[in-house]
C-alpha cells in the first residue's frame, strides 16, 4: 500500500512539473506542425503504388509515433536533473523501494509523453487527416503502450550517465535511427532489403504501424496485423522496464 | 539497547582512500550529537551510511536498533535528513514538497494536513508555504528542508552542514531552531560541521574526526578544559623561526604555526606573555601583534591534529570550488 502511494507521488510529482512548464508544452505545437505542414505539403513523397493516401495523411501516424519517441526519451533528462540537484536524494532514502521509485518515474514520463501525443493528434483535425473522436479513444492506450518501452530506454540511458551533454549526445544517437527506421516518415518498402531488416528489429516500426492501422482504417495496408503489432510493443515494454528497474536499482 | 546509535568499526573506502576507518561511537538518546571536522574528514560519508545511501566497506552500525546494511527500510523510516545541498524540488511549491515528502514516509493522510501546519509554523515559513521553491532564499530553502524532515516524527534527525553558506544572521536563526527542537521534541540530532562556534553553541557532545578518525570525544566544555592554560597567538613574519627559538629556550613546548601566525599554548598566559615578547625582541623579530584568550574549539580541533581546521578564507574558496566542481560534472 505504502509502495503504490509512493508510486502516485512521484507520479504526481512529474505532471505537476510537466504541466508548469508551459513553455515547452506551447512549443510542442511547433515541430509536428513543421512536420505535417511544411514537409508534409512541401515533400508529396510519392506514395503511390503503396496506398492510395495523400501524403500528409500518410505521415501523420508516424509524426504521433515521433513525438511520442522523442519525448519519452528526453524525459531521461530528469533523472539526471535531478540528480544534479541533489533532489535524487531525497527519494532515494525515502523508505519506498528501487523499483517503485522507478515505476513513479516511468508511469509520470510516460503520462507528459501522452500528453504532448494527444496534443499532435488534435493537428489531426485541424490539418484535415481523417482522425475522430472514436479513433482518438482507439488511439490513447496505444500511444500509452508505445511510450512505456521508449520511456525505459531515456531513463536506462540516464542512471548510466551523469551529465546533461552527454545524455544529448546519446539522445539523438538512439532517436535518429529508431525514427528514420520505423517507417514513419516513408513506406519500408522504399529502403534496401538489409535495412528493411533493421527496421523489422525496431520497436517503434510496430507502434507506427498499429498507429496507421487504427488512424487510417482500410486505406492503409498493415506490414503486419493489429494484435501482432501491439503483441510486439507488449513484449519489448517488458523487457524494457525489466532492464530500467535493474539499471536504476544499482547501489553504490 | 540504550544507544539510539551505535557504530561498530564503521568503514568506507573509496578505491584506495579510506574515507571513514573503523569508526565506533554511540550516541545517546536525545542529545545532540556533533561531528567536527574539515572538509573532507569523513563526516558526510559516516552521515551518509547511517542514513543508508551509501553501503559501508566493512563495519556496520544501528540507528533506532535496527541494522544500517540488512535493515535499510526500517533504519529509512526512523530518520530524517537535511544534506548539505539542498535537495528540494523548486518547480514545487514548499507545501507541495511537504505533501510529497509526507506521502513517501507514510505519514497517515489524515494527519497530514495538521503536522505540516506543524513544521510550517516550527520553522515560520506559513506565509511563503505556497510559493515556488524557487522564489525562496537559501536561508528559507534550509528551513523547509528542516521542516521537511521532521514531517514523519523521526528519531533521530540528521542535519548535514546545516548552516554552510548561510548568512551569520539565519545561521543564527537556524541554530536556535535546532535547540529549540531538541529540547521540545524527542529527538537525537546528529550534525555535522567544520565550524566551531556552532560545534561549541548546539552540541551536547562532539566528536573531532579527521582523515575518517575521531580523534577526540567529549562535551565542548571538557575538551577545552583538557587544554590547560590559555592561547596566546602571534603574528610576525618570522613565525617558524621564533617557534623554534620558543622550543629552544624551554618557555613553552607545544606550538603551531599557520601562515603567519603562531599559536602557544600556556599555562600562565600573563606572566608568560611579556617575555615571549621581549625574547623575540632580543632575537631581531618584530612582532606585529599578539592575543591571549582562553582556549576555544579550534585550539581543541589544533592540539589533537596539530594544524588549522582552515582559515575562514580559505574555507569560503573550498566552498566555492565544490560547488563549481558539481555543477561542471
Amino acid at each position: 500500500m505504502s509502495e503504490l502511494r509512493g508510486i502516485y507521488t512521484l507520479w504526481l510529482r512529474e505532471i505537476k512539473r510537466y504541466l508548469r512548464e508551459r513553455v515547452r508544452i506551447v512549443s510542442s505545437f511547433f515541430q509536428p506542425i513543421l512536420w505535417l505542414v511544411v514537409f508534409g505539403a512541401g515533400i508529396r513523397f510519392p506514395t503511390s503504388g503503396v496506398t492510395s493516401l495523400g501524403y500528409q495523411e500518410f505521415i501523420f501516424p508516424g509524426i504521433i509515433g515521433q513525438t511520442l519517441l522523442f519525448t519519452s526519451m528526453f524525459m531521461g533528462i530528469s533523472v539526471i536533473w535531478d540528480r544534479e540537484f541533489e533532489f535524487l536524494k531525497e527519494i532515494l532514502v525515502a523508505p519506498i523501494s528501487r523499483v517503485s521509485i522507478f515505476l513513479g518515474k516511468m508511469l509520470g514520463a510516460s503520462t507528459d509523453a501522452l500528453i504532448q501525443g494527444v496534443i499532435v493528434f488534435s493537428l489531426g483535425f485541424v490539418v484535415g487527416v481523417p482522425v475522430n473522436t472514436i479513433t482518438f479513444f482507439q488511439t490513447l492506450p496505444l500511444m500509452l503502450l508505445i511510450t512505456f518501452g521508449l520511456v525505459c530506454i531515456g531513463l536506462t540511458i540516464a542512471s548510466f550517465i551523469s551529465s546533461l551533454e552527454s545524455f544529448g549526445v546519446i539522445q539523438s544517437f538512439v532517436n535518429l535511427p529508431l525514427f528514420f527506421l520505423s517507417g514513419a516518415l516513408f513506406p519500408l518498402s522504399n529502403v534496401p532489403g538489409w535495412l528493411q531488416w533493421v527496421s523489422y528489429v525496431n520497436p517503434l516500426t510496430y507502434g507506427v504501424d498499429a498507429l496507421r492501422t487504427v488512424i487510417l482504417g482500410g486505406s492503409w495496408t498493415p506490414l503486419s496485423p493489429l494484435h501482432y503489432d501491439v503483441l510486439v510493443v507488449c513484449v519489448f515494454d517488458a523487457a524494457m522496464i525489466l532492464v530500467g528497474t535493474l539499471a536504476f536499482s544499482r547501489r553504490r | 539497547m540504550s544507544h539510539i546509535i551505535e557504530t561498530m568499526n564503521l568503514s568506507k573506502k573509496f578505491g584506495a582512500l579510506t574515507a571513514v576507518e573503523k569508526l565506533n561511537i554511540e550516541v545517546e538518546k536525545g542529545e545532540v550529537f556533533g561531528l567536527l571536522g574539515p572538509n573532507g574528514a569523513g563526516k558526510t560519508t559516516t552521515i551518509s551510511m547511517l542514513c543508508t545511501i551509501l553501503k559501508p566497506t566493512s563495519g556496520t552500525a544501528t540507528v533506532n536498533g535496527f541494522d544500517i546494511v540488512k535493515q535499510a527500510a526500517e533504519v529509512r523510516r526512523s530518520i530524517g535528513i537535511v544534506f548539505q545541498e539542498p535537495s528540494v524540488d523548486d518547480r514545487l511549491t514548499g507545501r507541495e514538497n511537504l505533501v510529497m515528502h509526507a506521502n513517501l514516509y507514510g505519514v497517515p493522510t489524515g494527519e497530514r494536513r495538521r503536522r505540516i501546519e506543524v513544521v510550517l509554523k516550527l520553522v515560520e515559513l506559513e506565509d511563503r508555504a505556497d510559493d515556488l521553491l524557487r522564489t525562496y532564499s537559501s536561508g528559507m530553502r534550509r528551513r523547509l528542508e528542516i521542516a521537511r524532515g521532521l514531517i514523519h516524527y523521526p528519531k533521530v534527525l540528521f542535519l548535514d552542514e546545516p548552516t554552510i553558506g548561510l548568512d551569520p544572521q539565519t545561521r543564527e536563526h537556524i541554530w536556535a531552531y535546532i535547540r529549540e527542537l531538541s529540547k521540545r521534541e524527542d529527538i537525537t540530532v546528529i550534525l555535522t560541521t567544520h565550524y566551531m562556534e556552532e560545534a561549541d553553541k548546539l552540541c551536547d557532545r562532539i566528536a573531532i574526526i579527521d582523515y575518517g578518525k575521531i580523534v577526540a570525544l567529549d562535551t565542548p566544555r571538557s575538551l577545552k578544559e583538557k587544554l590547560e592554560g590559555e592561547i596566546i597567538t602571534i603574528k610576525t613574519k618570522d613565525a617558524e623561526r621564533l617557534s623554534e627559538k620558543l622550543r629552544e629556550s624551554g618557555l613553552v613546548d607545544k606550538t603551531s604555526v599557520a601562515g603567519d601566525e603562531l599559536k602557544l599554548n600556556v599555562k600562565e598566559g600573563h606572566t608568560t606573555l611579556p617575555r615571549i615578547v621581549e625574547m623575540a625582541a632580543g632575537f631581531g623579530i618584530h612582532v606585529e601583534y599578539v592575543s591571549l584568550h582562553e582556549p576555544d574549539l579550534g585550539d581543541v580541533f589544533l592540539h589533537y591534529t596539530g594544524r588549522g581546521i582552515r582559515s575562514e578564507g580559505g574555507e569560503e574558496y573550498h566552498g566555492f570550488t565544490a560547488v563549481r566542481r558539481r555543477q561542471i560534472r
